[in-house]
């Protein structure tokens, strides 16, 4: 097999490795074709370390005499020392992780060969679908439909197959407008409110150009979503200027005078490159040794990180703002409707509505607006912070959606039924995983290369009745009402919790987070067996020693 | 609700329901002490005089601004008492009052003239900013004056302090005095020892008048060494005792500078610093710190003053850390408080606002300097001198956080207090000044301790178990340092409170604040955790060293977590405390009717059968005679005195987490879903109108509570 021809050296013994607080450890190192293994020489009780090659964001080599020094930066923010004994090895041993590590080939990606006992491929894949969903709202019975004129993706690549949109507009309707949007992500249903039937819907730009083109079918879809009440409003996630601008190069915004029921409002956002360099700056700052220089705020404020979380948070915030208080319909597009928009859409609807606040209503969110919506995650996140490479189509997006879920938590710490944890492990999964969820682009590139067929889906194996504690809230307690985070840079901080994670200042805040689990706990035994319905039992599958330790480091 | 006109009665204000003024009052921090069914705040004499400066006691339809939304006001009444600006606000909502102690206003402003009138903003010292809107100019211009006035007394017997009067007997307020007690501090650190010992040097505060009156100093050193060292150093603030750490008999002594100039030197003092050393055994050497900035202390051996020098000392090792003076630290949190009043900064402004004003960067140098002394007591077992200019700022400052590092007692809510009275209000911490609780100089003032209970706050993010209090207390004490509620902090040493007669005339805060314990506590607190034990070792790295939103924005609700994570787990612990006793009391309730039913039993023996529905199973009268059989028996009918518990359980949870009615205040019943206000930040060339979309801010309909 072509992998195993990029692997010089498997194996080396005498490795140094050093991680950040904990002792050096001498073992030998192991390279396959998807995992870098060190284990301690121990033989009882061995410690191993294995981390997916695609969790590699980049690898820095250097000579100390004879022997060479390999620093290994994970896409989780990770940075390992490795000191290997022999000049020749250490180069192998960098070349073939180099070469595994930005593999372009789906299916030669370690979901396709990730068979844990515990898990079969038959079944359902994913947790819900289009249809699904419209099912379980019936609030969209009445004037929206299920179209399936996408079923074999021309009209819109990115795309499911299955989209929701007005029951008065047919599907050749769809296509006209799907033809003046970009990318053919004509406006589609995102959330459907509970309380008034409100909607988000998202889409691309409209292709007006300079010559202000119009699209009568496009009109009327918007037109019909709206239906009957005065007024919707579009969040264009650009500022004004941009979106002017956007008409030189074919691209534009919805004008007053074509859709006369849509108030337009433009939000600023940075999107792809500048979003990615936050990110480099900003976990750069964060590992900073020179501590002594005091110039860490700036660095924080000039990563523009948190102004990055602050957009994205006030805007989903007027979205609902829009729906919940004004009892108005919302369009939000950016540019081309895969990132900001969904960033917004998504954030929009856990503010809203209580059902996306659970594991599974979370993970079905995340399902619906990221990897059915269409958010091309094999291009974003294929380096994360620490790569030399230059940046093509790469965009923490994901992260920063994250992040922001991460800023309600903290503002509504009763709110969210999952944990700081689970978005942790989402956040490492995007960039590598084991399992199928975030390969490819689309759900058609993802039927291409059968993803569905020959890998284990990540929401599936984590919204199991049986979840990890760790990935629960303790403090959970439903509540009905629309959760509205403040967005006052005094009010947002930085994810500690992620981009300190590897740092002494994570390892208290663990004993924290026992803490309030062991109170929780002792509470529910004491208030007796009535109470404790809602205690997860612990994950304790018979896992063999290998998996086992897989599990481990995709918590870590 | 207020019943009796204030102003009607300036020599003694009545207020009917105190439980409703209480509820207005504390979310406001200076509570008073109820303990009949109403209050009654007797005025002494020193309240006529202060009635003058009230030029205008009652203003009608002012106008109270919401600040976070200047559209939301209120319409109501101002009143100008001798001690309060109180505004009670028409309308059908209750408990909407707003009490400020006047020794709390740290300044009033005028605005300009706005259509809607005369905005009047009253900055507070524990960083409360309100705005009124006078309708009439005159009325402004007479609340201004008579604001002004009030807010600054130019006599001690004019603070609050001196007329609060919470219907406790004269025994009780003295008892209250004696709720610290700095000698049983000092011998939980296992002093007096056979190194160390009260000297009675200073009993009439001859020696240093701004030192306590009992000082520990080494056994070997004799009394005129004492004064000759006293005399060697800035006002007279010799070498003595602050820490003692049993372990390893190292001490943290504290001092002023001496007055070595260029080249004087003082072969008491000298002998002073070597008797130090010598009581701790252990060591060779001491640290002598200097705690300012190598510069300064420079610049005052040209005034006579100055640093020790390392040739004239034996076996010092000295050393520089460098903490700004009280006047760089005043403009930094001048600056600092800018920022943090911003309307909507964005996260730049914000961000360079605080890098800016170099607060955080402060705070670092002042821990690092707690963490340098921490280490070499710990680590090293070495003993350290530690002085600034006079020794009562940065020394304190330094002094106190170390031993916060040191000493796991300083994490408890009694150990806290006992730390701020032994190294702040005994060694002569200039509150009056530093407070500016008197009309005086502007150049005085600086906030000293708020550094020090924001080192704590800092610490207590990085090691969020290791404390039993939380911020709320840090707060909490921060707003009585400056109010003048209590007497605790009022003069500048322990000489001028003695002169003052503080304690006969004014309450202490401490027993008031343990009596509320329940409130600072920290759920997580873990005493017996091998890392919350011993020496806490933070991280200096910047990003550890945070915004502390909770002091600073104190006022702004909307800021803040709509949820709180500390007060639900304070609630599922006090839950769990109540069920356990009540296990205990049912379990007790069982064995004593075991006993009964056993006695029954035996005496009924042979009508048994028909006489006990209870039993459902068919009972031998043999097997009655064994205990375990019955009470097998009595198990079956036991569920429904469980099931009733339960009952009792769910509704108490109910409340557990919506409304919770012990610790809700007037202010955060809609914590749960606080409506944010996002349409001021719009930046495009559309925003939502605000009338057309019948956006009113008071309507929202997302409730202030969940139903």
């Amino acid at each position: 097999m072509e992998l195993s021809e990029h692997i010089k050296t498997a194996n080396v013994e005498d490795v140094t490795l050093k991680r950040p607080f904990h002792p050096a450890l001498r073992g030998t190192l192991c390279v396959t074709s998807h995992h870098l293994l060190f284990s301690d020489r121990k033989d009882e009780a061995s410690w191993q370390l294995l981390i997916l090659l695609k969790n590699i964001d980049a690898v820095e080599k250097r000579a100390v005499g004879s022997s060479g020094t390999i620093t290994i930066k994970c896409k989780d923010l990770l940075v390992l020392q490795l000191e290997i004994p022999g000049m020749e090895e250490c180069l192998n041993i960098a070349s073939s992780i180099e070469a595994l590590s930005s593999l372009e080939s789906v299916t030669e990606m370690y979901p396709f060969f990730y068979r844990p006992s515990h898990l079969t491929l038959h079944g359902p894949w994913g947790l819900s679908s289009t249809e699904q969903y419209y099912k379980q709202t019936e609030r969209l019975w009445d004037r929206w439909r299920v179209s399936t004129v996408n079923s074999d993706y021309s009209v819109c690549p990115s795309y499911t197959s299955a989209v929701i949109v007005p029951r008065e507009v047919d599907d050749d309707k769809l296509i006209r407008s799907a033809r003046f949007r970009q990318g053919g992500r004509f406006p589609v249903l995102s959330y459907c409110h509970h309380r008034n039937g409100m909607v988000i819907m998202r889409s691309s730009q409209p292709l007006t150009g300079a010559n202000k083109k119009r699209c009568k079918e496009d009109e009327l879809l918007l037109q019909a979503v709206i239906d009957g009440s005065e007024l919707g409003y579009v969040i264009d996630l650009r500022s004004a200027q941009q979106a002017q601008q956007a008409r030189m190069t074919g691209g534009g915004f919805e004008s007053k005078s074509c859709y006369s029921h849509w108030k337009r409002i433009h939000r600023h956002h940075e999107r792809g490159k500048v979003v990615q360099e936050s990110l480099i700056k900003l976990v750069e700052a964060c590992n900073d040794p020179s501590h002594s220089v005091d110039r860490w705020l700036s660095k924080l404020e000039n990563s523009k990180w948190l102004s990055h979380v602050h957009s994205a948070l006030s805007t989903a915030g007027l979205v609902v703002e829009c729906v919940e208080r004004d009892g108005h319909s919302v369009l939000v597009h950016g540019s081309e409707g895969t990132d900001n928009t969904l960033l917004v859409s998504t954030l929009a609807q856990l503010i809203l509505d209580p059902a996306s606040r659970t594991v599974t209503g979370f993970l079905c969110l995340l399902e619906r607006e990221w990897i059915q919506a269409g958010h091309p995650f094999q291009q974003r996140c294929a380096h994360s912070a620490y790569s030399h490479a230059r940046l093509k189509l790469e965009c923490p997006s994901f992260l920063l959606l994250l992040d922001c879920v991460w800023q309600v938590w903290r503002q509504f710490p009763l709110a969210l039924e999952f944990s700081e944890a689970l978005l942790l492990r989402l956040a490492q999964e995007a960039y590598a995983s084991n399992y199928g969820t975030f390969l490819c682009n689309s759900e058609q590139e993802k039927c291409a290369a059968g993803v569905k067929e020959n890998t284990h889906c990540l929401f599936q194996s984590l919204s199991k009745p049986d979840i990890e504690e760790q990935y629960l809230n303790p403090l959970y307690e439903p509540n009905d009402l629309a959760i509205w985070p403040s967005v006052h840079p005094q009010s947002l901080q930085l994810w500690t919790g992620l981009f300190l994670r590897w740092t002494e200042y994570a390892q208290n805040m663990v004993e924290a987070r026992e803490e309030v689990w062991s109170i929780v706990k002792e509470h529910r035994e004491k208030a007796g067996p009535d109470r404790s319905n809602n205690t997860p039992s612990t994950h304790c599958d018979t896992l063999t020693p290998f998996e086992n330790l897989m599990d481990e480091l995709t918590i870590l | 609700m207020i019943v009796c006109d204030i102003t009607a009665f300036p020599k003694e204000i009545q207020v009917k329901d105190p439980a409703a003024l209480s509820a207005a009052r504390r979310p406001y921090g200076e509570s008073l002490q109820m303990t009949g069914g109403a209050i009654t705040l007797q005025a002494p004499e020193v309240w006529w005089s202060e009635m003058e400066h009230i030029r205008m006691p009652k203003v009608e339809n002012v106008r109270l601004v919401d600040r976070s939304y200047s559209r939301r006001t209120q319409v109501g009444t101002l009143y100008l008492t001798a001690t309060h600006t109180i505004f009670v606000g028409k309308g059908s909502e209750d408990r909407n009052e707003l009490w400020v102690l006047h020794s709390l206003v740290c300044n009033v402003v005028k605005h300009k003239a706005s259509q809607s009138g005369y905005p009047l903003l009253i900055h507070c010292k524990n960083f409360q900013v309100i705005q009124f809107i006078i309708p009439q100019e005159s009325d402004c211009h007479d609340v201004y004056i008579s604001l002004s006035r009030l807010s600054r007394p130019e006599k001690y017997e004019e603070l609050y302090c001196f007329s609060f009067n919470p219907n406790v007997d004269k025994a009780e307020r003295e008892h209250s005095w004696d709720f610290l007690d700095l000698k049983a501090e000092f011998s939980r650190m296992g002093l007096p020892n056979k190194m160390w010992h009260i000297t009675p040097i200073n009993r009439e505060y001859r020696v240093c008048d701004t030192y306590p009156a009992d000082l520990f100093v080494p056994k070997s050193v004799t009394l005129p060494v004492i004064v000759g060292s006293s005399k060697f150093r800035s006002r007279g603030r010799f070498p003595t005792l602050s820490y003692y750490c049993k372990e390893n008999h190292a001490t943290i002594c504290r001092s002023s500078q001496p007055l070595s100039g260029f080249s004087a030197r003082c072969l008491e003092d000298e002998q002073m610093l070597q008797a130090i050393m010598k009581s701790n055994p252990g060591s060779r050497f001491m640290y002598v710190v200097d705690t300012r900035p190598k510069l300064n202390a420079m610049a005052n051996r040209a005034a006579g003053k100055g640093y020790e020098n390392e040739d004239n000392y034996c076996n010092i090792k000295f050393q520089f850390i460098g903490i700004e003076n009280i006047h760089v630290m005043r403009n930094s949190q001048q600056k600092l408080i800018e920022v943090s009043a911003l309307r909507s900064p964005s996260m730049g402004e914000f961000l360079l606002g605080l890098e800016n004003s170099d607060w955080l960067r402060h705070i670092k140098s002042i821990m690092e300097a707690g963490i340098f002394i921490s280490k070499a007591v710990a680590e090293e077992g070495v003993s350290v001198l530690v002085h600034c200019s006079d020794g009562w700022d940065r020394t304190a400052q330094v002094c106190s956080v170390a031993s916060v590092l040191l000493d796991p007692y300083y994490r408890t809510i009694k150990g806290m207090m006992v730390l701020i009275e032994k190294d702040w209000v005994s060694f002569g911490h200039k509150f009056s000044h530093r407070c500016g609780h008197l009309d005086g100089e502007a150049k005085e003032v600086s906030p000293v301790i708020d550094q020090f209970l924001e080192c704590v706050w800092q610490l207590m993010e990085q090691f969020p178990c290791a404390f039993e209090y939380n911020e709320k207390f840090l707060i909490s004490i921060h707003n009585h340092v400056y109010s003048c509620h209590y007497g605790n902090f009022i003069c500048n040493s322990q000489k001028e409170r003695k002169d003052l007669r503080i304690k006969e005339k004014t309450h202490s805060i401490w027993p008031h604040l343990w009596e509320n314990k329940l409130d600072f506590m920290n759920p997580l607190f873990k005493p017996e955790q091998s890392q919350n034990q011993g020496l806490l070792r933070p991280s200096t790295a910047p990003y550890c060293f945070k915004y502390w939103r909770r002091l600073y924005n104190r006022f702004d609700r909307e800021l803040h977590p709509r949820q709180s994570e500390l007060d639900c787990l304070m609630t599922i612990k006090e839950e769990t405390q109540q069920l356990e006793e009540e296990l205990a009391l049912y379990e007790q309730k069982l064995a004593v009717l075991d006993k009964e039913r056993a006695k029954t039993l035996y005496m009924q023996k042979g009508v048994l059968d028909s006489k006990q529905p209870l039993w459902s199973l068919p009972l031998d009268t043999t097997l009655a005679n064994t205990p375990q059989d019955y009470l097998g028996g009595f198990m079956g009918g036991a569920p429904n005195v469980f099931t009733l518990q339960q009952g009792e359980r769910e509704s108490a949870e109910l409340c557990l987490f919506g409304d919770k009615p012990k610790s809700s205040d007037a202010d955060n019943s809609d914590q749960e879903s606080g409506v944010a206000d996002f349409s001021s930040h719009s930046s495009g060339e559309e925003s939502l109108p605000s009338e057309d979309s019948g956006k009113d801010p008071d309507s929202d309909e997302t409730g202030p509570n969940k139903a």
